[in-house]
């Protein structure tokens, strides 16, 4: 294909990134490197028959102009990345100066609303996804052994709790968790204990939102590894068979390394999804026990006082963390494309 | 397989019935208690004495004389306006699927015949946006939005939609276009046509299958929209899962959760269908990715 008629094909997909996904991009971290101008204040003096006062007002005429002016607001600098929302240098610091060991440091950073949203973030990523891979490797082992007709059927309803909204599901469970729900009171009667509640307690509150994780993923990697077992070579079972190897022995020494593939690719798309883990927050009312970096962002833009250029700058340090987490697949990709020669 | 040549012992076979019978219950049970419970009251779908009353619906006859009611329905849909919420998704989701698959059926067309070094560079770089949080954008919105005076239209919503769907419905029809043979549109070339037109008469023919899978992906990312949807859409054009959003808040505390429990219900409802009819073609999309590694 000519550089001019991919040029012509390519220009409107090119041209909806670029202004939706690229100026935005620009746009937060220049908004997270600039705060709103301080209102102008005027001293006026104003003298009546009892005497003179004077009084502060706002300038509105001065403010607007300065706005116009300067619309991306006051440069700061690195300012909001360094202050207590943040990345809390000052605090840190006075954190480690001050500490007594060092389960003390880390329990007193989680005082710090950054520190706080990235310890669930990654907590939830790095269990979530492991446990995702697992238990979508039993469900499609177990169901590749089913009948035909069967098969079919629970890909229908395996499908269901992926495909759900994810706001819309983590309220069906959440409605089923409650107190007077059925698996809330279930679990009341099963431990003798009618106060329990899976809400309360910040340790129960994690364990139900990774829960609702694995619930909604494990779909996913089921149907990935389901395809890759419909392909394990035959021959390869076979022989194994008459090497007289156990099912365990061929399950890990023929479909286990036949789908390896497939576990990066899973592992990859679910690293970049619960990355973002936000709606589950919201849909079982967690966020006095559990943030994430998407719901700090989430929480600033739906103040009253939209604090644009605190969400930009934790947008900002979550992109960073992408990219870092998604380093290792660009270095891979680099190589595959980059043979050496 | 296995299972067909050899006999599996009694013991291993209970075992998969077992688990199996466990995930069914695991993916499809919420479900379908929410569904059945969605036209009780409340006191019978949260029933803290006796669970079994949800299937009765004790407390629903007593309220209304018959064990299943619409009224959680009723005051939904018409006393909270869910049928504008409804009406409100279905134009974005039409729209946005119809609008990425245009861009993106070009665009991936193009980088699966390019085979100059910037298409996997532009491969590369929709990788990366694709894997951003849509929520990291939305702050870089609201300033030129509030300006240029667009905020909470349904039109700056889909567009916005389609420029986060691009990415990966881009990568899906990329994949899709290199199973499709070189030679089908070159042969065509051959014959004299340019490249729109072999594209046009010799590649549209056969994309169909692609193309309805990646716009059921898009027609789901679009669905399931909750970052963008809830702060670029005013009050009065909100879709529906920002509307349950904000149900949350206000029907708590009026008492009025079978409210949100019928709206709930109501945003699955098209799903279940959706499964239903394209189960073929959202499995083959989602290994698509997979095979290609």
């Amino acid at each position: 294909m000519k550089h001019k008629t991919f040029f012509w094909f390519f220009l409107p997909t090119a041209l909806a990134m670029f202004l939706f996904i690229a100026l935005p991009l620009t746009s937060i971290v220049s908004q997270s490197l600039h705060t709103p101008h301080d209102q102008v204040l005027i001293v006026v003096e104003s003298c009546d028959p009892f005497g003179c006062k004077s009084e502060t007002t706002i300038d509105h005429q001065a403010s607007q102009k300065i706005n116009e002016e300067k619309p991306q607001g006051k440069w700061v600098g690195f300012q909001i990345y360094t202050d207590r929302n943040h990345l809390a240098f000052k605090e840190v610091g006075e954190f480690w100066e001050s500490k007594t060991s060092f389960i003390d440091f880390v329990s007193s950073l989680n005082d710090l609303p950054f520190y706080r949203a990235m310890g669930f973030t990654l907590t939830y990523t790095f269990v979530v996804t492991p446990l995702v891979i697992l238990f979508g490797f039993i469900i499609a082992i177990a169901v590749n052994s089913l009948h035909r007709h069967l098969k079919g059927f629970m890909v229908f309803f395996s499908l269901l709790p992926m495909i759900v909204t994810p706001l819309v599901g983590s309220l069906i469970l959440f409605w089923m968790i409650d107190a007077r729900g059925i698996i809330g009171s279930g679990l009341q009667e099963l431990f003798a204990d009618p106060t329990l509640s899976l809400k309360a307690s910040t340790g129960l509150t994690w364990i139900t939102l990774i829960v609702y994780g694995v619930w909604h993923s494990a779909p996913f990697a089921f149907i990935v590894f389901y395809a890759g077992l419909q392909t394990v070579p035959q021959e390869t079972i076979e022989a194994a068979m008459i090497d007289g190897a156990t099912r365990f022995q061929q399950t890990i020494h023929v479909i286990v390394p036949h789908l390896s593939p497939l576990v990066a690719f899973v592992a990859l798309i679910q690293l970049m999804d619960n990355f973002r883990v936000f709606e589950p927050i919201v849909g079982f009312s967690a966020s006095a026990h559990a943030t994430s970096l998407s719901w700090i962002i989430w929480n600033d833009i739906g103040q009253e006082i939209r604090l644009l250029s605190s969400a930009a700058t934790t947008s900002v340090l979550t992109i960073i963390g992408v990219i870092i987490l998604l380093m290792p697949v660009l270095i891979r990709t680099w190589r595959e494309f980059n043979p050496e020669k | 397989m296995t299972s067909n040549q050899i006999k599996r012992p009694l013991g291993l076979q209970l075992l998969v019935y077992g688990f199996v019978l466990f995930w069914l219950i695991l993916a499809a049970f919420p479900f379908l208690w929410t569904m059945w419970g969605s036209f009780k009251v409340e006191l019978d779908f949260f029933s803290k004495g006796d669970w079994t009353n949800v299937f009765s619906g004790v407390r629903t006859q007593v309220v209304y004389g018959k064990s299943f009611t619409g009224a959680g329905y009723e005051g939904a849909w018409i006393q909270e306006e869910f049928w504008r919420a409804f009406f409100n998704t279905a134009i974005v989701c039409v729209s946005t699927v119809l609008i990425s698959l245009t861009l993106a059926t070009l665009g991936g067309y193009a980088l699966s015949r390019s085979g100059f070094r910037y298409s996997f560079w532009l491969l590369i770089i929709a990788l990366v946006f694709r894997a951003l949080p849509p929520i990291t954008l939305v702050s870089g919105y609201l300033q030129p939005f509030y300006d240029w005076n667009v905020w909470g239209t349904l039109p700056t919503t889909i567009i916005v939609l389609v420029a986060i769907n691009q990415p990966f419905t881009l990568w899906m029809l990329h994949s899709f276009f290199q199973t499709i043979p070189k030679e089908l549109d070159e042969s065509a070339k051959v014959d004299g046509c340019t490249q729109f037109q072999a594209f046009r008469h010799v590649i549209i023919p056969v994309m169909w299958p692609g193309v309805i899978t990646a716009g059921l992906f898009s027609f789901l990312l679009a669905y399931n929209d909750f970052a963008v949807t809830a702060i670029l859409l005013s009050q009065e054009n909100q879709t529906m899962v920002p509307k349950i959003a904000s149900f949350m808040g206000t029907t708590q505390t009026e008492g009025n959760i079978m409210f949100a429990v019928a709206a709930v219900v109501s945003a699955i409802v098209p799903l279940f269908i959706l499964v239903m009819f394209f189960q073929r073609q959202l499995v083959s999309g989602l290994t698509a990715g997979a095979v290609k590694g």
